[in-house]
C-alpha cells in the first residue's frame, strides 16, 4: 500500500521538474530489490526439499557404510540375521516387505477398480460425494489404528473364519498346499497383506476415480451409442484410455505399502526367518527398524541404517515411476 | 443367426451385471472396513475413556489406573511446533513453485521430488532425523520429533499451496500489477489471499496427517513416563504411547491404548472433515 500512496503523492505535488521521475526510479529500484529478496527467499525454501533429499540419502548411506563395506552386494541376498554373531543379510526383510506389499496390491487393485467404477459410472450423483469422502476417510485413519485393529480384532477373526477353513480345504492340495500350511494364529504375512490392502485402497481408488473422470465424455458416449454395456465401456474404452494413470495410481499405492511401518509391525508376526507359507510369520524392513532400532549397537545399528537406505531407494524408485506415469497420463490428456 | 446374436447379447448383459455387482461389492467392502474400524474403536475407546485419562499421567509397569495427560500434552507440543515450522516454509516454497518457478527445470524437479517425499516411508525420515538431531546431540528430544514431523508436513503444505494458488485467475494478478504493486505484494496480498481457504485446508490436512504418525517419533521424541514440557528432552506422545501400551501384557495399558487411539482418530477425522467443509463453503463464496 505504502508504495502506491507515495506514487500518488509524488505525482500530485509538483515540487520540482525532475523530482517525480527521480522518486519513481527510487521506488522502482526499491521494489525491484524487494522482489529479488522475495524471489530468492521462496526459492531458498523450495530448494530445502532437495537439500533434505540429499541429506536423507547421504546420512543413511554414511551410517550404513560399515555394513555395506563388510558384506558388499552379498548383503542383498544373504539369508541371515544373527545379532550375537553380527551376521546380517537383508534378504529376509526384503522378501517379507515385497511379499506383504505384493499381496496387498493383489487385493487392493481389483477393489480400487471396483470402487472407482462404481463412483464414476453407477453411483447416483448425489451419493458420489459422500461415498467418495468416506473412502478418503479410510486413508485418514492413522496407520497405528490399523495396526491395533489388525492385532486385536482382525487377527482372531481371520484365524477362525479364513485360515482354518482355507487350510482344511486347500492345505492338502499338491503344488499349492504348502502356501496354506503353518500355524493359524491370525498373524503373519497374509494378515499384513490384507491390512495393508485396506490402508492403500483409498489412495489407488482416488487416482483411478480422478483419471476415469477426465476421460472425454464424447469417447464414453460414442461407446454407449454403439450399444456397449457399462462394463464394456469401462473395460474396453475408459481403462485403455486411462492406462498410464491407473498404473501410476497402483504404483503409488505400492510405494505406500512398501514403506508402511505401524500397521505391518502389529500383525506380521515379527519373525526373522524366511516365510514358509502365506500364513507364516515374517518381517518387513520397516518393522525390523521399528522393533530393533531402540536396542541396536555397533554393526547391528549400521545394518539397520543399511535396511533403511534400501527401503528408501526401493520406494523412491517405485514412487518416481508412479509419478512419471501419472504425469504422462495427464500430458496425453492435454494433447 | 437370431438365436446366436441373442445368446451373445445375453452373455454381454450377464457380464455387465456381474461386473457392476462386483463393483458395488467392492464399494460395500470399503465402507464396511471403515465402519468396522470405527465401531471397534468407539466400542473399546469409549469404554476406556474417563476423566482420569485427562488428569493422570501414564502409569508405571504393573501399577493400576493412570491416564494419558503427559502424552496428550507432548503430542500437542510436538505437533504444534512442527506446524509452526512447516507453515511458513511450506507456503513460501509453494509460492516459489507457482509464482516464480513455473517453467524452470529446477522447479519442475523440485515439484517431482516433493511429490515423492509426500509418500516416502515415514520411518526412514525418523532414521534421518535420528542421525542428524539425536546422535549428534546425544539424547532424544521433542525438538527432533517436531523436526521429523515437519519433514512430512512441509511437502503437504507446499503442494496444496501451489495447487490452490494456481487456481487464482491470472487476471487478478494482472490487475494488481497494473496498479503498480510489486511482485511480492501481489503474491502475498492478492494471490495468497484469494487462495486462503485452500491453503488453510492444506494446513488442516497436514496437521491431520502428522498427528497420527508414529514411526518417525519412535527414534526421535521417544517416550517419557513423566509429565514434561521440555522439548529438549525425550517427550511422551500419544502415538508412541499407544504403540508401546498396545504391545504390552498389562490390561490397563491396553485399555489406555484404546482410549488414546479413539482420541487420535477423532482428532484426525474431525480435522479432515473440517478441512473439507471449510474449503467447500469458502470455495462457493
Amino acid at each position: 500500500m505504502s508504495s502506491n500512496v507515495s506514487i500518488m503523492t509524488s505525482s500530485t505535488t509538483p515540487s520540482t521538474e525532475h523530482a517525480p521521475s527521480a522518486t519513481m526510479a527510487a521506488i522502482a529500484r526499491r521494489q525491484h530489490l524487494q522482489d529479488m529478496v522475495f524471489h530468492r527467499l521462496t526459492q531458498f525454501f523450495s530448494l530445502l526439499v532437495l537439500v533434505a533429499l540429499a541429506g536423507i540419502i547421504g546420512s543413511l548411506f554414511l551410517n550404513a557404510w560399515p555394513t555395506f563395506a563388510k558384506f558388499g552386494a552379498h548383503f542383498l541376498w544373504y539369508v541371515e540375521w544373527d545379532i550375537v554373531k553380527e551376521e546380517f543379510g537383508a534378504a529376509i526383510a526384503i522378501v517379507g516387505t515385497v511379499i506383504s506389499a505384493g499381496l496387498a496390491m493383489l487385493i487392493a487393485v481389483p477393489l480400487a477398480f471396483g470402487i472407482a467404477l462404481f463412483l464414476t459410472e453407477t453411483c447416483p450423483v448425489w451419493l458420489r460425494r459422500p461415498l467418495g469422502v468416506a473412502i478418503e476417510l479410510l486413508a485418514a485413519v492413522p496407520s497405528i489404528i490399523y495396526g491395533m485393529f489388525g492385532l486385536f480384532v482382525f487377527a482372531p477373526v481371520f484365524a477362525d473364519y479364513l485360515q482354518v477353513p482355507l487350510q482344511s480345504v486347500l492345505g492338502g492340495l499338491p503344488l499349492v498346499g504348502w502356501l496354506f500350511g503353518g500355524a493359524v494364529n491370525g498373524l503373519g504375512i497374509m494378515a499384513a497383506g490384507i491390512i495393508l490392502a485396506f490402508m492403500v485402497l483409498p489412495f489407488i481408488a482416488a487416482v483411478m476415480r480422478d483419471v476415469f473422470e477426465i476421460t472425454p465424455p464424447i469417447l464414453r458416449e460414442s461407446a454407449y451409442g454403439l450399444g456397449c454395456t457399462t462394463w464394456e465401456v469401462v473395460r474396453k474404452v475408459v481403462l485403455p484410455y486411462t492406462q498410464k494413470g491407473v498404473i501410476g495410481g497402483i504404483m503409488l499405492g505400492m510405494g505406500r505399502a512398501l514403506g508402511e511401518t505401524m500397521a505391518v509391525t502389529f500383525v506380521i508376526g515379527n519373525a526373522n526367518r524366511l516365510p514358509t507359507s502365506l500364513f507364516s510369520p515374517g518381517t518387513s524392513i520397516a518393522s525390523v527398524l521399528a522393533n530393533e532400532f531402540g536396542e541396536a549397537e555397533g554393526l547391528h545399528f549400521n545394518t539397520l541404517f543399511a535396511l533403511g537406505f534400501l527401503l528408501f531407494v526401493i520406494t523412491f524408485v517405485v514412487l518416481a515411476l508412479a509419478k512419471w506415469m501419472i504425469i504422462r497420463a495427464e500430458r496425453s490428456k492435454g494433447a | 443367426m437370431a438365436t446366436n446374436s441373442e445368446q451373445l447379447y445375453g452373455k454381454r448383459r450377464r457380464a455387465n451385471q456381474i461386473g457392476l455387482v462386483l463393483s458395488m461389492a467392492a464399494m460395500a467392502l470399503g465402507l464396511a472396513a471403515l465402519l468396522w474400524i470405527l465401531v471397534v474403536l468407539f466400542g473399546n475407546g469409549l469404554a476406556a475413556l474417563d476423566w482420569a485419562i485427562f488428569t493422570n499421567d501414564t502409569p508405571a509397569p504393573g501399577s493400576e489406573g493412570g491416564g494419558l495427560r503427559n502424552a496428550m500434552v507432548g503430542s500437542l507440543m510436538i505437533v504444534g511446533l512442527a506446524v509452526l515450522v512447516s507453515t511458513p516454509v511450506g507456503i513460501l516454497a509453494g509460492i516459489y513453485l507457482t509464482e516464480f518457478g513455473d517453467t524452470s527445470k529446477t522447479a519442475e524437479f523440485t515439484r517431482f521430488i516433493t511429490d515423492i517425499m509426500l509418500s516416502a516411508p515415514s520411518i526412514v525420515l525418523g532414521l534421518f532425523v535420528y542421525a542428524i538431531a539425536v546422535a549428534t546431540v546425544g539424547n532424544f528430544s521433542g525438538y527432533a520429533g517436531s523436526m521429523a514431523l515437519s519433514l512430512i508436513a512441509i511437502p503437504v503444505v507446499m503442494r496444496t499451496t501451489e495447487n490452490m494458488m494456481r487456481l487464482v485467475p491470472g487476471s487478478l494478478r494482472e490487475a494488481a500489477f497494473a496498479l503498480g504493486a510489486p511482485r511480492w505484494k501481489v503474491t502475498t496480498m492478492v494471490t495468497l489471499r484469494a487462495a486462503r481457504s485452500g491453503v488453510i485446508t492444506g494446513l488442516l490436512l497436514a496437521v491431520a496427517r502428522i498427528s497420527g504418525e508414529t514411526a518417525p517419533l519412535l527414534f526421535t521424541a521417544l517416550n517419557n513416563q513423566f509429565y514434561s514440557t521440555d522439548l529438549g528432552r525425550p517427550m511422551a506422545n500419544l502415538p508412541v504411547v499407544i504403540f508401546q501400551f498396545a504391545m504390552s501384557p498389562y490390561e490397563n495399558w491396553i485399555r489406555l491404548a484404546w482410549a488414546g487411539a479413539l482420541i487420535i482418530t477423532l482428532a484426525v477425522l474431525v480435522l479432515n472433515i473440517l478441512a473439507r467443509v471449510f474449503f467447500r463453503d469458502k470455495g462457493k463464496a
